[in-house]
């Protein structure tokens, strides 16, 4: 089995390195085969190793590929640890991937057109970007099976790095340069606690592999720590935070999460991969994985489901408002994002993984059909500008369906049961901010279903396209963006349905990720619920399905029906409107407070720090001192040679003296 | 009987008058390379001195050896001064600071 | 007192009072004839330390080569020696100062007490048949062979800095160097080749 673990990483990689050197050799044609083919491969194994989970009853995997290096007693290596969970996340990475391969064929196919003719950058840019999603595939894939600390933080840069490369793939336009400079920022802040998490974790347990550090932790569970002054904290509630202070930057969680509207400057498809299906879950899987730490934190846990219902339900409320078709979705990307999180928070880890699951098909359909219409609309992103899509591109219309019902919950779709589940897991938690959560997350479902299903009418229904030019020019996006459109959609209506008892109700998970029995609020769901089937049996009796489907009619009412009103209610709130169309202006505070801050520290360490202390005190302070001191000392160098001899027997005579005294 | 420290005492004073010498002679590079002839023969008498009371020819042998040098170093100095004299037209020491800071 | 300590007492206070005159003397050739007459009466207290060849050796090449070389330079160049002297009343008590607080302090150093008859107890004198040049001979070319040569060396080392020192090519003769004038460049500049027309008959 190991070669096919190493088969399945390596695979992206080859592709990855074949297209990004060799792409002008191998042309556009050659480029996309050959990473279509490794992350199929890659798909393909990741399938059939999910099979050994399901029905071959495959043994977790949990083995050293290459020791890198070993440093007091510290082993720096490369493993990979398979078991369910990675199998459930590899075969949504590659899955999902292998989609947006064939899709961003079609995506890029005349990208030529998005660059200045003199670019130089804009040589090869589609064989680039094959590569590059190739790589983010393989880096993906690197964070997942990881056993250990390093090379999860290896898998956690990478990705990162990738994002960065992606979101300013066009760097001719300022706003994807300053939206990659964004998110490499934020992603510093975050990372910054990630990699002080894993080295509080290496000073207390002397080891990065998971499986060491794990069977530690209850050791270290009443360690106490002083970070400063006399405050006194929990060992395990430092490193919980710390690591989620990482996810919070990964996974785009308040405040941290200003980064990913931004970041929807880059192309679609990787909108799609990268900031929708899997990158931004990396954290959601982090803070699973690292179960076994977070159990033993109830403070950890709060404050994860504190920040994941803020999230959830407050970047939801900016989606009402946003007009971009790209940012909806981004929003929507965010609040799921959140639910995601208050499952974590809520010890639901197994909720949480599955609605990670669930999303990745969903929102990377959606992402891809909002790909679709805006290849359709050559390039314009604004729904007020869309409506009546619906005539002219058919799938696009029928599976953005689907997958806006998945993403509200509609009963029976695979976010249904996921986005339930969560909900009655924080229902029944018990930890400090359970009630917040609770509140915020049932909110966000009317919210999401409002969203979701404003932005799917202003695009697909109503008066056809404002501009008579792009009506002429509407048609149907080609095979390679509609399959990959068909081939999520079968997963976000099903997958839920298939594999929640396993995943959720099942002991699918029991190897992998570890709750205490006071914390296992999805027990109690399950002693509610039974099964899947019990779920939608109990559809009817869940304040979550009337708020949806409130949610859903309210936006029919607003935009279908009566869309003065729509107008009239945002007048009314005037307010709020602005304060939501500001997204609670954080980009501005950041920008005041941080950017401006550190660009005052910086000129005030530049004119002080830097021209004041070394260049005028340490650099030109000692060479003045120098000079000074020369110009008095140069007097005693007269150049007569007879003051030389007069110092020479001065000093002959003093050393007799002392030779003669002493 | 003469003692070694009769011998060493001339030396010594010897030494100090080309010390004076120098000082009060400081303009005038001759007879400063005078002074310096006086101070080698100051040591070169100790030398003989040490090796007649000590009988080891080691001393001896060593002031041949300074004998030696000292010529030679008599011959370049005056080979230096005759070639500053030719270029300078003149001896003075304080003509001399091409060193000076 | 013995002959010999009579002896090397006036050749001592001929030294040191030829020495007193070679600082003092105005002219530096009177100081040069000093710094003579100081060399050759330590060469007779060097014959007292039964160091034969080397007082003769100090006679035959300081005063016959050396001291020499010192009168042709000083006599040759031109020298001004007002200008040389001034300063020579205002340096003459610190130089006292100095050489007598010296002299002390050697003094203290090599005095009796140190040096003297009780801790140093002068040799025997040696046979009339004793030979101190065979002696310094015989040890100066075995044991100080090297040294020995290292010293030819760098007289010859000196003699060449020397004369590559002084030697000049002086520009404002009439010399004439005949081999300049015999050389010619060979061939062409010899004869002359001159084709001309045949006469038209």
């Amino acid at each position: 089995m190991e070669n096919i673990y190493l088969t399945i990483v390596l695979a992206p990689l080859v592709g990855a390195i074949l297209a990004g050197f060799f792409g002008s050799t191998l042309g556009r044609k050659g480029s996309h085969w050959v990473t279509s083919t490794g992350v199929g491969i890659s798909a393909l194994l990741s399938l059939y190793v999910l099979k050994g989970f399901m029905y071959d009853g495959l043994e977790t995997f949990n083995g050293t590929v290459y020791t890198w290096m070993v440093s007091g007693g510290l082993s720096m290596e490369v493993g990979f640890l398979v078991d369910h969970l990675t199998a459930v996340m590899i075969t949504v990475v590659t899955f999902v991937s292998f989609c947006v391969h064939i899709y961003t064929i079609g995506y890029m196919a005349d990208d030529e057109h998005n660059w200045p003719k003199t670019s130089l950058a804009g040589k090869n840019s589609y064989q680039r970007f094959f590569s590059y999603i190739s790589l983010f595939t393989f880096s993906m894939l690197m964070l997942v099976m990881a056993n250990n600390f390093m090379q999860l933080f290896f898998g956690w840069e990478a990705v990162g790095l990738v994002s960065y490369l992606l979101i300013g793939f066009w760097s001719v336009r300022p706003t994807a340069i300053f939206a990659n400079l964004k998110a490499f920022l934020v992603n510093r802040v975050g990372d910054f606690g990630f990699i002080l998490g894993i080295a509080a974790i290496v000073m207390y347990t002397n080891s990065l592999d998971y499986a060491e550090v794990f069977a530690a932790a209850p050791g270290l569970a009443d360690t106490q720590v002083q970070i400063w002054g006399d405050s006194s904290w929990s060992l395990m509630t430092v490193i919980g935070i710390l690591l989620f202070i990482g996810a919070m930057g990964k996974s785009a969680q308040v405040p941290l999460h200003v980064w990913l509207p931004d970041s929807m400057e880059g192309p679609t498809p990787i909108s799609a991969l990268i900031h929708a299906a899997t990158m931004v879950t990396a954290g959601i899987f982090m803070v699973a994985r690292m179960s076994p730490l977070y159990e033993l934190s109830e403070t950890a846990l709060s404050f994860i489901l504190v920040i994941g219902a803020t999230t959830a339900f407050f970047t939801g409320l900016i989606g009402i408002v946003q007009n971009d078709i790209k940012r909806v979705v981004a929003y929507s990307t965010l609040s799921q994002l959140g639910y995601m999180m208050v499952a974590l928070g809520a010890s639901a880890y197994a909720a949480g993984i599955f609605h990670l699951m669930t999303h990745a098909f969903f929102k990377a359909l959606l992402f891809l059909a909002a790909g679709s219409v805006i290849i359709g609309m050559h390039h314009d992103q604004d729904i007020r500008n869309m409506g009546g899509v619906r005539k002219y591109m058919p799938i696009t219309y029928w599976t953005s369906l689907l997958g806006s019902l998945a993403l509200i919950g509609f009963p029976g779709f695979s976010g249904f049961f996921s986005k339930d589940a969560i909900i009655e897991a924080v229902h029944h938690s018990t930890i400090a901010g359970s009630g917040y959560a609770y509140w915020l997350v049932l909110a966000g479902v009317f919210v999401t279903a409002l969203y979701s299903f404003r932005m799917f009418f202003l695009v697909f229904h109503g008066e056809g396209p404002r501009d008579e030019h792009a009506k002429d020019h509407l048609h149907e996006s080609p095979k390679v963006v509609t399959v990959p459109l068909i081939l999520l959609a079968i997963p976000s209506v099903i997958l839920g349905y298939l594999t929640i008892d396993a995943m959720l109700f099942g002991d699918w998970f029991k190897d992998s990720l570890y709750v205490l029995p006071e914390h296992d609020t999805l027990a109690a769901v399950q002693a509610m619920v039974h099964s899947g089937d019990g779920m939608l049996g109990h559809t009817f009796a869940s304040v979550a399905f009337y708020l949806a489907m409130g949610g859903l009619a309210l936006a029919f009412y607003l935009y279908m029906i009566n869309p003065a009103l729509a107008e009239k209610i945002k007048n009314a709130l005037a307010p709020l409107h602005t304060v939501l169309d500001k997204k609670y202006w954080f980009d501005e505070v950041y920008q005041a407070v941080f950017a401006a801050g550190s660009r005052g520290i910086g000129k005030f360490l530049w004119l002080v720090g830097d021209r004041g202390l070394i260049d005028g005190l340490a650099v030109n302070g000692s060479a003045h001192t120098v000079g000074w001191l020369a110009s008095i000392v140069r007097h005693v160098q007269t150049g007569y040679l007879y003051h030389y001899a007069i110092a020479m027997i001065l000093g002959l005579l003093l050393l007799l003296t002392w030779f003669v005294y002493l | 009987m003469i003692a070694l420290s009769d011998y060493l005492i001339l030396g010594a004073i010897l030494f100090a008058i080309s010390v004076a010498g120098i000082f009060i002679n400081r303009k005038n590079v001759i007879v400063l390379l005078m002074c310096v002839e006086l101070m080698l023969l100051a040591v070169n008498i100790n030398f003989v001195a040490f090796s007649h009371f000590l009988q080891d020819t080691a001393g001896q042998v060593f002031v041949f050896f300074i004998l030696t040098v000292a010529a030679a170093e008599a011959a370049i100095g005056l080979a230096i001064l005759v070639v500053l004299f030719r270029s300078k037209r003149s001896i003075n020491v304080e003509d001399m600071d091409a060193l000076k800071g | 007192m013995t002959l010999e300590k009579l002896i090397f007492y006036v050749l001592a206070a001929v030294v040191l009072a030829a020495a007193v005159m070679v600082v003092t003397r105005r002219n530096p050739v009177h100081s040069a004839l000093f710094l003579i007459l100081a060399f050759f009466a330590s060469s007779g207290i060097w014959l007292l330390a039964e160091a034969e060849f080397l007082a003769i050796v100090l006679v035959l090449v300081y005063v016959g080569a050396v001291m020499v070389l010192f009168l042709f330079v000083l006599m040759m160049l031109d020298i001004d020696i007002a200008v040389l002297r001034a300063g020579f009343i205002k340096m003459l008590p610190l130089g006292i100062v100095m050489a007598i607080a010296m002299a002390a302090e050697l003094i203290l150093i090599v005095g009796p007490d140190n040096f003297g008859l009780e801790k140093y107890a002068a040799p025997a004198r040696h046979a009339a048949d004793y030979s101190n040049t065979e002696e310094l001979g015989s040890v100066l070319y075995t044991v100080y062979m090297y040294p020995f040569e290292i010293a030819a060396v760098i007289l010859l080392v000196a003699i060449i800095a020397a004369i590559g020192l002084t030697m000049r090519r002086r520009t404002d003769t009439k010399f004439i160097d005949p081999s300049k004038q015999v050389v010619i460049k060979k061939g062409d500049d010899r004869i002359r080749m001159v084709s001309m027309d045949a006469e038209k008959g």
